[in-house]
């Protein structure tokens, strides 16, 4: 076990560096200068130009440049964006409300989507699972972001049921809607998945075993059936939670969350290629790390994975 | 080994009732010769197989007739009207449906009926380029990868999950950003640069599974060499899992573009596509919401299409999923 | 040889020989009707079965694959898969009717009144939760009453009755750390945990190596006739069935063919399907031979074609492959960096094998046997020591001289759904390897298709098919056309047979003495089936853990075998000790 998860960090370093550098070089590589882009029509006097370059190293050879910058993300020290502000400060500020979102989401997919996807697997065939089936269908068929101003405009606009935007002062209340907006595509993945393992392991040799030694229907369900089902949709859901979070982009526009998302945009859409950097440098750590989480929650559902 | 045969310890004469020695009537079991081949029916390969249970499935004809309208529609959309999409007239702006405006008109007074059938070529040219790309991106570098082994597997492994840890819609949305000109083409090369690890891993494993077949090393024990044995025996026999895996993705790109296009750094207004109308649709929706339901109707209708089909392509494929 | 434990809770009142209940039958089941609802309509899986066991006793069902034995086991607990369904008949247990019940009532009745020890090792046993755990489970869900810690105790107690040792740390392990035999030793104590009065073992041997499935087999005995537990045997072995039961049951195509006492059936079996299982079962057929030399009659008919092969004189005569302190090592990669260690998978082998000569290489899992097989193939490299075929280390073969020499030398591998390439029309897989040599115009490579088609008893309308549409034995015989099409010289045999039905194995065994009598071949027989070995080999290699245990002619090593080994393999060929009262007593 020790050495599976050794084995496993060591593993996390070329990917890191990998995604890194492969992002850094697509927003730094691009042709165009964002420097002389700045002053808008006129442009910056020459020596304030130098003067930024100098300060984003973007004076030094390339590669020199992505290891500064890696020097800065494991500093903590990203540097200040264009505007003055300390890319720490707009991590800090715009990611725990996409956590918070995120994670609502992924409690969402997953009390829904396994719910759902065992009782629907358990009865597979039946009325119950061809209409689940139907609703995951059209839920993976319909963006997300049609999904979102739908839900937005009947339930908060018309019924008043949820706030339609959550604006400054993030919630658990106002975040509601927009989590099950964000939650909507990869829940119905997760009833599918569980829906597929749940029957399928309930042919499996060691069910019937179970059956055969005398325990009630609703005990070899869940030692038996629901258990050994979970691993892939876990898998599935600890892999989610970056893709989620990166999501978040669209759902965060529609109701007027300022998360990461939003922030990522406005700061794509200035030009500010430190901030995008960063911020997406630490989207995919958390991505990976998201991931390195679920291999060792694997090992510890499936003990065959600890001694391999 | 003891002579124990009657574990109760009495030796009996006569079994007991029940028990006495019964011997059926020959004709009744029907001994035929042994392992007969059949002749009646017709030989069937394993793609006949499929095809014969796809053809009894309901699901695959629904899924493959909107498939096929959404196809035409793409190709000539001149057939289903005559009006054109940039025919707009402001004075129309938001009005509702008139004689030869089934679906009446939008905020710029353009015939909605027109767009939405317009608005598909953009959403099935990218989702065909981008699968197509993915697939053969995928499959070559799963491929060597599972099939060679070794330090190739190592170095192509950790490549895919270089570009499997970036997030697809994060990455198309930084590199459409960047990007200086975008057409279908652009979107569907940024989208399958980002999309491909998924075949890829699913090739890999694939191929490693089929390469430990008996009929690979009796290829090997022929003198047949390596490469022909992947391109002969293996490849064939790994196609089923990136079929099924090719046509969900297909749905999958075409709503990644769409949403691409919805936040205004996909396809470019000069492209008639559904997100981008979706998008404009979204500042009316408060005024005239049925606006929306249009291109939103087209986009799930034809992605319904392509994840449906790759349902039930899986279940013709996947003879242990056919069992039950 | 274990210690019985004390039952605690209720006990059942039938126990063992009482007397009262042996002339009550346990389970009666009469006119069981089971079908399956298929896409097509109903398929019947069981036709109109009888079967009676009384307390104490054992009964087998014999029969091959699709005879519906299996089938009919699970339907008398209830658990057949998928849409199967009982449609007619009864299943009287202690005096109760099974079919129809309820879940509930079937819930109480498994485990405490009817145990099962199913076939498969590997999959039977949940993985993800330890061996301890899933034997508890059977404890409370059968009304054991008692605290953790007594739970606990009686789990170590009935893994150890089941003959495993150090049950305290083997009950914290996961069924992946347990070999296939230990695995089976739980699921048998698993099956036994609440004291059934019927325990129905289905092929509960039929996965594991011939030494363990006798050392099992035994215990199980033991231990079901102390408990007094009856027991039903499900097999597709007559030898076994014959040995292990009293009373036996054949089944063909749903049907029982016949029933009844076990000894009358093996001596004057009156169903021409039971006397072709008993003609061709190859424990019972070894032990025919044996029983005719006792008898010291030498038919030719009972002695097939292997002549007398005398070790020395094939070593002089005309050689096809001698092998010579063959060697390979593996390196395991170990769990954790730098711990990887070298695996001796053959070591030091050597033989010899005669033109036109059968030698068969036997051995348990792991003995190495097919690693032997892959180096005379030239698929795998030797370590150390040589492969010569026909004078030439195959090893040192140009690419150009090996592409020759795959010409002469062809596999017929043991997995029949595996060993062709199921997207390739059958013409496709056979002309294959003459098109890969050139051979012929595509004319006549059609016409050696056909002919090879014939030479394995194939209808030429085969052809057209594809391997999915074909039976096992069919497709064997089609890699057997493949192997035979650049007309080799040594054909490698790797557990060719194994995965058949008895019939078709008995098919297939004469189809290939015959090939070789016609076409000269020479074969090298892989097998961990000595009574395979009987009917064709003339010299037995018998290996263990990579080295050669004993090197003789098939007849010395039946009837004198000088190693330990290879004695305790000939005792588990099941079977063994029946007298099939073939032959009078020698006088």
């Amino acid at each position: 076990m020790r050495w599976y998860i050794g084995r496993r960090l060591l593993q996390v370093i070329p990917v890191f560096l990998g995604a890194t550098l492969l992002l850094y070089a697509l927003v730094f590589l691009r042709p165009g200068d964002p420097v002389a882009a700045l002053g808008g029509e006129r442009g910056l006097p020459e020596a304030v130009q130098e003067q930024i370059r100098e300060r984003y190293n973007l004076d030094k050879p390339f590669l020199v440049q992505y290891l500064l910058f890696l020097k800065g993300v494991f500093t903590l020290d990203f540097g200040v964006d264009f505007r003055g502000r300390e890319i720490v400060d707009v991590i800090a500020g715009a990611f725990p409300v996409t956590i918070q979102l995120a994670v609502m989401a992924l409690i969402i997919e997953a009390v829904f989507g396994i719910g759902l996807g065992l009782v629907a697997g358990l009865r597979k065939g039946g009325i119950f699972d061809g209409s689940v089936l139907v609703i995951s269908l059209l839920v993976i068929a319909v963006p997300t972001f049609v999904i979102g101003f739908v839900l937005q405009f009947l339930l908060g606009v018309k019924a008043g049921l949820f706030p339609v935007t959550v604006g400054r002062d993030p919630n658990f209340e106002s975040l509601l809607l927009p989590a099950i907006v964000l939650a909507a595509a990869s829940f119905a993945y997760v009833l599918r998945l569980t829906r597929t393992s749940v029957a399928e392991n309930l042919s499996a040799d060691y069910v019937r075993t179970a059956r055969a030694r005398g325990l009630t229907r609703s005990r070899v369900t869940g030692r038996h059936v629901l258990r050994n089902s979970l691993i892939p949709v876990v898998t599935f859901l600890g892999g989610d939670l970056g893709g989620l979070m990166a999501g978040a982009i669209v759902t965060e526009g529609i109701f007027n969350i300022n998360g990461v998302g939003g922030t990522l945009y406005q700061a794509i859409t200035r030009g500010e290629n430190v901030t995008v950097v960063s911020l997406t440098t630490v989207l995919v750590i958390v991505y990976i790390l998201a991931n390195l989480l679920v291999d060792l929650l694997y090992a510890a559902l499936d003990p065959r994975i600890r001694y391999a | 080994m003891p002579e124990n045969i009657d574990v109760t310890g009495a030796r009996r004469d006569q079994p007991r009732r029940g028990q006495e020695h019964f011997v059926a009537p020959v004709d009744e079991g029907g001994l035929g010769a042994v392992d007969a081949v059949s002749t009646t029916q017709a030989p069937k390969s394993l793609w006949g197989d499929a095809w014969a249970h796809m053809r009894g499935n309901v699901l695959f004809w629904v899924a493959g007739a909107v498939i096929a309208l959404v196809v035409v529609v793409a190709v000539a959309p001149g057939l289903f009207t005559s009006i054109g999409p940039r025919a707009c007239d402001l004075s129309q702006s938001l009005s509702g449906p008139a004689a030869g405006h089934p679906f009446g008109f939008d905020f710029q007074g353009c015939d909605i009926y027109s767009r939405t059938v317009y608005g598909a070529r953009a959403s099935v040219v990218v989702g065909v380029l981008a699968t197509a790309m993915v697939v053969v991106i995928g499959t070559i570098v799963g491929a060597i990868a599972g099939y060679f082994g070794g330090w190739f597997d190592t170095l192509l492994s950790r490549l895919t999950d270089i570009f499997f840890a970036v997030p697809l819609v994060l990455a198309a949305i930084v590199i459409m950003s960047l990007m200086s000109t975008r057409t279908s083409f652009t979107v569907a090369l940024v989208l399958s640069l980002f999309g491909w690890p998924q075949i890829a891993r699913i090739t890999r494993g694939t191929v490693m599974s089929v390469k430990n077949n008996e009929f690979v090393t009796a290829a090997r024990s022929l003198g047949m060499g390596r490469v022909g044995i992947l391109l002969r025996h293996v490849l064939p026999n790994s196609t089923a899992p990136i079929i099924v895996y090719a046509t969900v993705a297909l749905g999958t790109f075409i709503v990644a573009e769409a949403t691409l296009s919805y936040l205004g750094i996909g396809l470019p207004p000069s492209i008639v596509s559904w997100g981008g109308d979706i998008s404009k649709a979204q500042n009316s929706i408060r005024v005239a919401p049925e606006i929306l339901f249009y291109p939103a109707g087209g986009l799930a209708l034809t992605v319904l299409g392509f994840i449906m089909m790759g349902d039930v392509v899986r279940d013709a494929l996947d003879p242990k999923a056919r069992k039950r | 040889m274990t210690t019985q434990i004390p039952l605690t809770g209720q006990e059942p009142e039938t126990q063992g020989a009482a007397p009262r209940a042996t002339d009550q039958p346990l389970l009666e089941i009469r006119d069981l009707e089971v079908a399956f609802s298929t896409g097509a309509g109903e398929v019947k899986a069981v036709r109109g079965a009888n079967l009676t066991v009384y307390p104490g006793q054992s009964v087998a069902i014999v029969g091959e694959s699709g005879s519906g034995k299996s089938t009919t086991a699970h339907a008398i607990i209830d658990l057949l898969p998928g849409t199967g369904k009982v449609t007619g008949g009864s299943i009287m247990f202690d005096g109760r009717e099974l079919v129809g019940v309820g879940r509930k009532t079937m819930e109480d009745l498994r485990g405490r009144e009817i145990g099962l020890v199913p076939q498969d090792p590997m999959s039977n046993l949940n993985p993800v939760w330890r061996i301890g755990t899933q034997v508890e489970e059977a404890l409370k869900a059968n009304g054991f009453q008692g605290t953790k810690a007594e739970r606990r105790e009686r789990v170590a107690g009935l893994l150890a009755e089941a003959g495993l040792k150090d049950t305290e740390r083997r009950a914290r392990q996961y069924p992946h750390e347990f070999s296939g035999g230990m695995r089976q030793r739980s699921l048998i104590a698993i099956g036994l945990a609440a004291r059934p009065k019927l325990l129905i073992a289905d092929e509960p041997t039929s996965a594991l190596d011939v030494t363990v499935q006798r050392q099992i087999l035994d215990h199980l005995e033991t231990l079901t006739s102390e408990l007094g537990t009856a027991v039903l045997f499900i097999t597709h072995d007559l030898g076994l069935a014959a040995e292990r039961a009293e009373h036996l049951v054949v089944m063909f195509k749903g049907r029982v063919v016949e029933s009844g006492p076990a000894r009358q059936i093996l001596t004057s079996p009156q169903h021409p399907y039971t006397q072709r299982l008993v003609a061709s079962a190859p424990s019972l057929s070894a032990r025919r031979i044996e029983e005719a030399r006792e008898a010291g009659v030498e038919s030719v008919e009972l002695l097939a074609q292997h002549a007398d092969a005398d070790v020395e004189k094939v070593r002089s005569e005309d050689a096809v492959v001698v092998a010579k302190n063959l060697t390979k090592i593996f390196k395991i990669r170990g769990s954790r960096p730098g711990a990887s260690t070298d695996f001796k998978a053959v070591d030091d082998v050597s033989f010899t094998l005669g033109r036109g000569r059968t030698l068969a290489l036997v051995g348990e899992s792991g003995s190495g046997k097919s690693t032997a097989a892959n180096m005379v193939l030239g698929l795998l490299e030797p370590t150390s020591g040589s492969v010569e075929f026909d004078g030439v280390d195959v090893a040192r073969l140009s690419a150009k001289e090996q592409f020759a020499f795959r010409r002469r030398v062809q596999p017929v591998f043991q997995n029949p759904y595996g060993s062709l390439d199921p997207m390739m029309s059958i013409f496709r897989s056979i002309e294959e390897p003459l098109r890969l040599h050139k051979v012929g115009s595509a004319k006549e490579r059609e016409a050696r298709v056909r002919e090879l088609l014939d030479m394995v008893a194939l209808p030429e309308s085969a052809m057209r098919r594809y391997p999915n549409e074909l039976s096992g034995g069919q497709r064997q015989r089609i890699a057997i056309a493949r192997a035979l099409a650049l007309k080799p010289e040594l054909i490698v045999l790797d557990e060719a047979v194994s995965a058949l039905d008895v019939l078709v194995q008995a098919q297939i065994l004469e189809l290939l003495g015959d090939l070789q009598r016609d076409l000269g071949l020479s074969y090298l027989f892989i097998t961990h089936d000595l009574a395979v070995v009987r009917q064709i080999a003339d010299t037995v290699v018998v290996m263990q853990d990579g080295r050669v245990v004993e090197h003789a002619s098939t007849d010395e090593v039946f009837e004198h075998p000088k190693e330990q080994y290879t004695q305790d393999l000939l005792a588990a060929i099941p079977g063994r000790d029946l007298d099939l009262g073939l032959v009078p007593p020698a006088v």
